[in-house]
Formats: structure tokens, sequence, C-alpha cells
């Protein structure tokens, strides 16, 4: 990997995974309100429709001018946007299908155009699809005196707009993304918004065509946006994430696209893939880690809300247990509660330790007995279920037999609060329905 | 799409109506909202048939009808967010279109995405961003403002909550403060009372209440026929079409529930028991 990485060159790979970055971020910024607005495909068709807009561009001027090809784009981009609003409502289809309709034709008149075009322009369909990143350097220009890539320039410009326009617009951008309606009836024209959004996503398609090509477009336009939603709840944090896993992509995907490869013995392969590759990878770690709505935060919360659980059914029995003991011989044998709760050997040595390591039972010369703090939480839980039954007899038709089952599991999340509140429904019972002591309520010591 | 100043007002009208009075009925200039001869039609089916409202100033007005009576369209309809087959709003006199300050709505809760990534004061401030005007951030002063309305339905402390991370009772507490910030004087609202804890119903009739206090109009789309007469000194009975609207005391009686639900009275329980508590008053 590190010999791979010996060819590399600081003007030409220095700018391959510039312009990368460039070209990510343009795309990622636009991208945080098509994946709010839950347009994300939306993306994906107008950058794929712009296609028939910059063929004609290309077939009336003859050259690849941006202007022309900018303008073309934005009117298709814009087109695109109004053909899927009008089929949805006259096909009254949903906007999907709709949206499938209009952008493969577009699409494919595109491919058609650009085809019968490239015989006597000077116009690749390859490069259109799949981005020519490897050979930007070589296309330069001059600006103020230094040699830059023609594509980063471009890139520079419609990144600096894009920037420009979510900074001017961010509020209006909120609004009629979060609540349109309301929009309007601020005199936030929600519908401007979105064709002005829908303009800037066509024109940083077309700017990104010579970097990552239109196939890859939503590759950075959606995922890094979709990726930095799982890590944050905060719009301008998601923003901002949003830019830094785009430019992360960039470097991750040209780096590997010249070392992995190496790795397995084969030759270098393209930037433009490797960067959706590095932003796909990027996503999946941030559906793994992220904080709230990650698989392992909430497979970390779901673990330990399930301990809590046992450990307190395991507090609950030995306090059981204490209540039918007769004399002094308040202690319990540890293997003893593997047969009355079902429970597994190394399960119940796991809940104990960690219920001796909290301090709410001790060990007495290889039995287990309640300390006092764990006597008060025990005596609370079992107050708690003892209510709950009484209080399910009263008020639902569960049979007498069936009731000790649901307040096994309600005790679990019964509060103070809510406890004063069954203990107010069932007039302060001192018996439960099976005729044991409803222990009274203890402030518990911390 | 509607024009509020022509005069014409469709076919229907421009029959019955003698050449001498060619604008129809004049809109009462104080009328909070007045809405005249309004039909909605959504794939050519109507939703709304010709709908004449005048709402009396400083009152609470309660909206009563089945499921499908066209109630949220009222409301969608006069503020211009569906498109009307015909009919004119007025707004305190003026065109909605011009007036559109004096109006803050209270779109039903499932109208957003609660994953939305912002916070209960950032929806609330959503509420100034006409005064703050294009382009221009949200200001210190407007926070302050938005912090004092969510302090108003009591749940200040929960402004730097992300929206989901809200009950259902408190997110509706959220819409209801982002409508009070706007300090409008006519509040048009879609079943706040929806799915709500009991806690924050009451906080919500109090802010009803304090809203009449102080001069304002609220019309309320409300489902439970119970707590009708409580809560509203004015209503306005629909399936379609108005099928009256009056002075609680006098329109809502059995006699106009029942032309409201037709056949479907006898199946709601809770409106058997609303006719039954209006027998027993007269």
């Amino acid at each position: 990997m590190i010999e791979s990485l010996q060819s590399w060159d600081w003007y030409l790979d220095g700018w391959i995974v510039g312009v990368g970055i460039l070209c990510a971020t343009a795309c990622a910024l636009l991208g945080n309100f098509l994946v709010l607005r839950k347009m994300s495909m939306m993306g994906d068709a107008i950058s794929h429709a712009v296609l028939p807009g910059l063929a004609v561009a290309f077939l009336l001027t003859e050259s690849r001018t941006s202007v022309p090809m900018f303008l073309g784009a934005a009117i298709v981009g814009v087109l695109t946007a109004l053909f899927t609003e009008w089929i949805r409502g006259f096909g009254k289809v949903d906007e999907g299908a709709s949206m499938g309709v209009v952008f493969t034709t577009l699409f494919a008149i595109g491919l058609v155009l650009i085809v019968r075009a490239a015989d006597y322009v000077d116009l690749d369909p390859g490069c259109v699809l799949y981005g020519a990143m490897e050979f930007t350097p070589l296309d330069t220009v001059e600006v103020a005196g230094f040699v830059v890539p023609r594509v980063a320039v471009t890139l520079g410009v419609v990144l600096l707009v894009n920037i420009a326009f979510v900074a001017i617009f961010y509020k209006e951008l909120k609004i009629s993304s979060f609540d349109p309606e309301l929009a309007t009836t601020m005199g936030i024209n929600a519908g401007l918004m979105h064709y002005l959004l829908m303009t800037l996503v066509a024109v940083t398609a077309v700017a990104s065509f010579e970097a990552v090509g239109n196939i890859l477009v939503v590759a950075v336009l959606i995922v890094p946006p979709a990726a930095a939603y799982m890590l944050t709840d905060r719009l301008s944090i998601m923003i901002a994430l949003s830019l830094v896993i785009a430019a992360v992509s960039a470097l991750l995907g040209h780096v590997s696209a010249i070392a992995g490869p190496a790795l397995f013995g084969y030759g270098s392969v393209g930037t433009a893939g490797m960067i959706a590759v590095a932003a796909g990878f990027l996503f999946v770690l941030a559906v793994l880690l992220g904080p709230r709505h990650g698989v392992i935060s909430k497979l970390v919360h779901h673990v330990s809300l399930s301990m809590r659980i046992a450990a307190e059914d395991v507090l609950a029995m030995l306090y059981r247990i204490e209540e039918l003991a007769v004399g002094e011989q308040r202690s319990v044998v540890p293997a003893h509660l593997d047969a009355a709760m079902q429970l597994a050997t190394p399960r119940r040595r796991l809940l104990v330790g960690h219920l001796v390591h909290r301090g709410l039972v001790d060990r007495e010369g290889g039995r287990l007995i309640l300390t006092d703090r764990g006597r008060d939480r025990a005596r609370n839980l079992v107050r708690s279920h003892r209510l709950w039954e009484t209080y399910l007899l009263r008020y639902t038709r569960l049979r007498p037999d069936h009731v000790h089952f649901s307040a096994e599991r309600l005790e679990h999340s019964t509060d103070h609060e809510l406890q004063a509140a069954l203990n107010a429904h069932t007039d302060s019972p001192h018996i439960d329905p099976h005729g044991r002591p409803i222990p009274p309520r203890i402030s518990e010591r911390d | 799409m509607s024009n509020p100043t022509a005069l014409q007002n469709g076919p229907r009208q421009s029959a019955v109506s003698p050449a001498h009075h060619p604008a129809g009925k004049e809109h009462s200039p104080d009328a909070p909202l007045s809405i005249h001869d309004m039909t909605v039609a959504y794939h050519r089916k109507p939703v709304l048939w010709d709908v004449d409202l005048d709402l009396p100033e400083r009152s609470l007005i309660g909206v009563i009808g089945p499921n499908g009576a066209g109630k949220s369209t009222l409301i969608k309809a006069a503020m211009d967010l569906v498109p009307k087959a015909s009919g004119r709003v007025r707004v305190y006199g003026l065109p909605y279109r011009k007036n559109r300050k004096r109006v803050a709505y209270v779109p039903q809760r499932e109208s957003v995405d609660w994953d939305f990534p912002v916070t209960a004061l950032d929806v609330v401030a959503m509420g100034r961003y006409r005064r703050i005007g294009w382009c221009v951030p949200v200001t210190k002063k407007h926070r302050e403002a938005a912090r004092e309305a969510l302090d108003r339905v009591g749940i200040a402390d929960l402004a730097d909550r992300q929206i989901s991370q809200l009950s259902g009772g408190q997110q509706q507490r959220t819409f209801l403060a982002r409508a009070l910030v706007q300090d409008a004087d006519l509040y048009l609202m879609d079943e706040p009372f929806a799915a709500v804890d009991a806690a924050t119903e009451k906080a919500i009739v109090k802010i009803l209440k304090d809203l009449k206090a102080d001069g304002k109009t609220a019309l309320v789309i409300h489902h439970d026929l119970q707590s009708v007469e409580d809560y509203f000194d004015y209503v306005v009975l629909m399936n379609m079409r108005i099928i009256a609207h009056g002075p609680t005391s006098a329109v809502f009686t059995e006699d106009n529930l029942r032309k409201t639900y037709g056949g479907k009275l006898t199946l709601l329980a809770d409106a058997a028991e609303a006719m039954r508590r209006v027998q027993a008053r007269s």
C-alpha cells in the first residue's frame, strides 16, 4: 500500500483530490435539503435528466463553453421538476412513478443526442456518464497567475454559489423544507424555493459531470447528508457534518483508488467510483455509530435496559424470599435463584455481580443478602407490583391468575409519581389480591 | 385560481343577485373572517359547497362536523393553501393576501415531519419569519419572543429539545406557541385538541380564553362534542356545506347536530351523549 502511494504526485493527485472535494461538498451542501424534503430521488432524476439540456447546448453552439451548458442544464432541471409535478397531478400516480417516467425519458433522449453529437463534436458519452476525474488536472486554465484545472474553477464557482444560496436563504430553506404550508402563509413562496433549489441541483450536477460523471452525482449529493442526518439532530450541524463527510469521502476515495487495488495485486481503479464507495462506507459507519438513531447505541440501550430489568427481578425475588423467611435465616444461596427464576448460571452470576457492585446486595459467607439500600429498592418494586395487581384486577377484566405477568412488566417502568397515582386509584390498599401485604412507600437512600 | 378582488361570484350569485346589487352580499367590514360563495373541488368532486360565513369578532368559534366534512379544507382554502373553484375571502375587511399578517395558522400535528433536525425553539421562531423578512437571519430579539411564547404554553424548559423528543401534547403546544408568536388577530386551528393529554387540553383552553380576552378571534376545528359548549361561544356546523352557524346556545341543537351528522350520529356514542346534554339543557 505504501509502495503504491509513493507514486503520489502532489500536482496530479493533489488536484484530483481537490476536484473531488470541491465536487463532493458542492453537491452535499444542496443534498441536505433534498434528504430533509424526502426528495433524494429528485437529485437522481435531475442529474440524469439534464443530459438532453447539455446535448442541445452542444449541438446548438458546437462548443464546450460553460455558459450554454449551464443554461441548458438549468432549464431542463426546472422542467424535470415541473414535468414530475404535472404527471403526478394529471396521471394521478405517485411522485416516484412520475419521476421515473420523466427522468428516464429525458435521459434516453439525452443519450441519443449525445451519441449523435459525438460524431462531430468533441464530446465523449463515457466521460459524461462515468466522469474522467484522473484527467481533470491536465485541462488547465490560468487564474491570477496560477495554473489551475478548468474543472476546479467551475466547481469552485458552483460551490461558492451554493454556499451563498444556503447562507442567504438558510431560514427560507429551513421553513419551506419543514412546513411548506406555514411558509406559504408567511408569504415565503415555498414553490419558488423549490425551483431555485432544483435549478442549483441541475447546475451542480452539470459541473460535476467531468469529476464523477452523472451516474455517481447522486452518491455525493445524497449519501453524505444522509450520513450526517444519522449523527445529529441540529440542521446547522448536519450541514457542517455533511461537508466534512463529503470531503473525507473524496480524499479516502482517491487514496483507496490508488492504494486499495494494489493490495490485491490489481492496477488502480477509478477515483469517482471509489469516492462513492467511500461515502457509502462512511454512511454505514454513521448508521452503526449514530448517537441516537445508530444501531450500536440502540443495542447498548436495549442491553442495558434488559439488564436493569433482570437485576430488578433478582432484587424483588430476594425481597420475597425474605418475606417468607422464618427466623433469622434471610440470606439466600445464589444457586437457588437459578431454579427459582429460571436463570442460566452465568447470567445469574453477571446479575448478582452487578447488584453487589452497585451496593444493593451483600455476600455473606457464600450467601446473598439485601443491603438496606437494596431492600428499599426491592420494597418499592414489590409495592408497585402489588399495586398494579390490585389496579388491574379492579379496572380490567384480567383474571386474578393473569395479573401477575402484566404487573411484572409494568413494575419496572413505574416511577414515584405513577405509583402515587396507582395508590390513589386503588384507595391505598394494604393487601394485594393474593393476600400479601403491600409494603409502604419508602424514599430510597442513595 | 381565485381573484379576491373580482366582482363576479360565479353563475349562481349573478343569477340570483339583481342588477342593483352587483357585488352580492357585502362583506361585513369588521368580520375577522368573511367567506362568500366559496366552493372547493378536488378531482372534480366538490369538497366544500357554497360556503357563506361571517365570523364574529372577539369570539371562540368551534367548527364541528363529521370526518370528510371539509373542515380542514375550509381553513386551507381560506388561506389559499388549496385552490378555490370560486369564492371570496376577506380578513378584517381586506383580501386575505393583503392581510396575511393578521392570521396565524395551527396545522394538524401530522402535517410535518417531527424527525426534522430542529429544536422546539427553532419551530416557534418560524412564526416570526414574516416579521424578520427575507434573507435576514433570526436575531436574539426574535429568539427571546419565541422563548416567551414557549413559556406561555408551559414548556419553556423544553426549548432546546429536538422536536421528536417531545410528547404529542408538547408538540401541539409548540405549534400553538408558533402561532402566538405571530401576534395575529385571527387564529385558525386545525384540531389542536386531537390526541393531547388532559394537561395540554387545559393549557390550550386557557390560551384560547386569554386570546379572546385580548380581543382576538380563534376558529378551532373540534371533534369532541362533549366540550363544545364549555369551550366555544360560537359554532359552525358543517358537512360539505354550512348547516348552521351562530351562538352556541342557539345553534348547537339536537336538530342541527342530526342534520350535520346525518345517519352517522347514532353510531357516535359521544354525539348521542352530547345530544342528551343538549336535550337536558332545553
